[in-house]
């Protein structure tokens, strides 16, 4: 019995446990304990995920539960959990992730009780399970695990009409993305009578895939594809972000989104390894979202949503590149984007709990208040923000960096241009609330898009002054994110698991047993003169156009009006697409999965 | 071979008409129900999946498999899991239809309009 034995089941079982006990002692126990117990769990996974990485190293690991190793030949009728680096270290990006949320609400949640501690494990549990799940059916219960809970802390104010439309629409939408899948695991269990991604992929290779195979492959990677928001199925991440706690916006936005992509990356490399058709579908998709998650990052004006917008702008270029040549770059890219995103999320949830708003336009020089927590917190979102535009030495340049010198081209400037265009929003709003630049907007009351007014305060009144919970839990996670950046250790690990993670063969030969593949090491991840200068230089870019928006409010009115005329009528076309309506929302899922289906099957069948 | 398409047609047509239940709901708890509709279908499509002519219930004795062919024994296990999913996913989606219908006071999707843009 090795490491991965052990670890790879208790990665998934703890926090289940930890979480049943949560719940069950916390009627007694006092908050602190609660706290510290949970706090505990969280640091506790990441560091199994660290051993897991550890241990996998050199090879995939094959753990069949309960012992039901197939015998050499035989088809498996027991469940796997398989490991590789690339899983174990999204096992210590969920870890971290959780720490870092269970620190923030340390004070935060005044009134809350045990339920939400005992929710957060849950939610990491689930989305443990699905990185390590070895076949489609267990990543598919690990899916509508992590969505269930997912959807109860969305709508966690129950108290608050929006948070209570935002979860209903969240979980509507993910439930059918979840039965597609569920379809689709059907369907590529009678074709190939087999559940087991190694297998399903054994049985496929070789050949020209047919109907049924494609439209198998298609079902489950649009399921997956709705859980990380590509466009046409984005929709429900901003309204869910827009309402869900702050700390659960760290999970969401950081790791929860990010597994739809790895769930699509793993099975297309594993399961569909003769359908050529589907990587160039992808990329396109991932273009698509990267742009149209930049534009309506910039409009927005509450910062939940802002942020939110900004999740969906870089996902797409995970999708990217984790597609089309950046496998080695997006692992990095998304380690160093969610602890910067979840810097931003928890000091947003800092100014909701001094001034009771997360509105742009309402906060207008808010944080200028004197009060030294706040100029830290201040400082902290512009660092943050620099990074999210790919300042070194931050994880999220270094991941940007790396992946502009792997995507081909013509892609550069979709990576660079979202990378600037949504730090240049995220400051803008940053600079007007923390510092109160430029001229105060115009209040007024908004038909076309959700205002930060009105939302429900997560601490039992106004704090006087941010906690140091509060403000540590940012500055660690964004700490962490200047780590990624900097240990060379991390862009080797992230370079080769991202390689391992493309590479299905190893995969498969891992779990068939047919030997372990030694693949070739990839040049690691790290920061090159051109990659420097391309982050000050988009660092910079983004400084510069915010200060613009900032400005053109000083610019008179007469002047604006015909850019206004020009690009207003399309922008404000899109936000309308944004309805808020579940219909309008599952309307475009089943347009996205036929366009998908059609155009994967056409080149692939025809 | 009629069987199965006849199955398969069902199955296809449930998750669609689900689905386009929701696109057109008035009502909330409708839309909840579209949805449950929807996960039907794949019921169906699992259990036509495992189906074979003339195979018994898959309940073997303590002698391991007779002579006759049993129908696959997993689909149905994943059919009761995912029935166990959709009966939590309709519980909280109906707890929140109702406080939705407590603080907005409506539960026609149309007249929801806190989130938008």
């Amino acid at each position: 019995m090795n490491t991965v034995d052990v670890l790879a089941p208790v990665a998934v079982t703890g926090p289940v446990l930890l979480a049943c006990l949560v719940l069950v002692a916390g009627r007694w126990l006092p908050r602190p304990v609660i706290d510290a117990v949970a706090l505990a769990g969280a640091v506790g996974l990441a560091v199994c995920g660290a051993l897991l990485v550890h241990a996998t190293l050199a090879g995939d690991a094959v753990t069949w539960l309960g012992g039901w190793t197939p015998p050499p030949g035989a088809h498996p009728v027991g469940i796997a959990l398989v490991v590789d680096p690339a899983a174990g270290g999204l096992v210590v990006l969920v870890g971290v992730l959780a720490a870092g949320a269970l620190l923030f609400s340390w004070r935060y949640f005044a009134s809350v009780e045990a339920r939400f501690h005992g929710l957060v494990l849950l939610f990491s549990a689930g989305m443990t399970g699905f990185v390590l799940a070895g076949d489609l059916f267990t990543m598919l219960v690990f899916f509508e695990l992590m969505g269930a809970v997912a959807y109860a802390l969305a709508a966690y104010k129950i108290e608050e009409p929006r948070s209570l439309q935002g979860g209903l629409t969240f979980g509507v939408v993910n439930s059918l993305g979840a039965y597609l899948a569920l379809c689709g695991i059907g369907v590529l269990y009678a074709r190939t009578g087999q559940l087991s991604l190694a297998y399903v992929g054994e049985t496929l290779a070789g050949a020209r895939p047919d109907g049924p195979a494609v439209v198998g492959i298609v079902l489950v990677l649009v399921g997956w594809l709705v859980k990380a928001a590509a466009v046409p199925f984005h929709f429900w991440l901003a309204d869910a972000h827009a309402v869900a706690p702050t700390p659960v916006c760290v999970l969401f936005s950081g790791v929860m989104a990010p597994l739809g992509v790895y769930g699509v990356v793993r099975v297309s490399a594993v399961a569909a390894p003769e359908v050529p058709a589907l990587r160039g579908v992808l990329v396109v998709v991932g273009a698509v979202t990267a742009v149209l998650g930049a534009v309506l990052c910039v409009v927005q004006r509450n910062l939940k949503r802002l942020l939110a917008y900004s999740t969906i702008a870089h996902i797409g270029l995970f999708l990217v590149g984790a597609t089309d040549g950046g496998a080695r770059a997006w692992l990095v890219y998304l380690a160093g984007h969610a602890g910067v995103k979840a810097a931003l999320f928890l000091l947003v949830g800092g100014l909701l709990a001094r001034f009771g708003s997360v509105d742009e336009i309402d906060l207008h020089g808010a944080g200028r208040t004197g009060d030294p927590a706040d100029r830290v917190a201040a400082a902290l979102y512009v660092v943050a923000a620099l990074a999210l535009a790919g300042l070194p030495p931050f994880g999220a340049g270094l991941g940007k960096a790396a992946l502009e010198e792997s995507v081909p081209g013509a892609l550069v400037p979709v990576v660079v241009g979202t990378s600037v265009v949504t730090a240049a929003a995220v400051l803008r709003a940053g600079l007007r609330v923390f510092y109160g630049v430029g001229p105060r907007p115009e209040r007024r009351v908004d038909l076309e898009r959700t205002s930060g007014e009105g939302e429900e305060r997560e601490t039992t009144g106004r704090l006087r002054h941010a906690t140091a919970t509060m403000l540590a839990a940012p500055a660690l996670l964004l700490a962490a994110a200047a780590v990624v950046g900097v240990l060379p250790l991390i862009g080797r690990v992230g370079a080769l698991a991202g390689e391992r993670l493309a590479d299905g063969g190893a995969y498969r030969a891992a779990v068939l047993g047919t030997g372990a593949v030694a693949g070739a090491v990839p040049e690691p991840v790290s920061w090159h003169p051109p990659g420097v200068v391309t982050g000050v230089l988009t660092t910079a870019a983004a400084v510069v156009l915010a200060l613009l928006v900032l400005v053109s409010g000083r610019v008179p009115a007469r002047r604006r009006r015909p850019v206004r005329r020009a690009i207003g009528p399309v922008v404000l076309g899109l936000e309308r697409l944004h309805s808020g309506h579940v219909g309008d929302y599952v309307a475009w899922l089943l347009f996205g999965a036929a366009v998908i289906g059609i155009a994967v099957a056409a080149p692939t069948l025809g | 071979m009629t069987l199965t398409v006849v199955a398969w047609t069902v199955a296809g047509w449930l998750v669609l008409v689900g689905a386009l239940g929701i696109v057109r709901s008035r009502d909330l708890v409708h839309t909840v129900v579209a949805l449950s509709v929807a996960q039907s279908g794949t019921y169906v499509l699992l259990i036509a999946a495992g189906f074979q002519r003339g195979a018994t219930v898959p309940i073997l004795g303590a002698g391991g498999a007779g002579s006759s062919p049993v129908v696959d024994p997993l689909v149905q296990a994943m059919v009761l899991t995912d029935i166990v999913v959709s009966a939590t996913v309709t519980a909280l989606l109906l707890a929140l239809t109702i406080q939705i219908a407590k603080r907005h006071g409506t539960v026609d999707p149309d007249e929801l309009r806190a989130l938008r843009g």
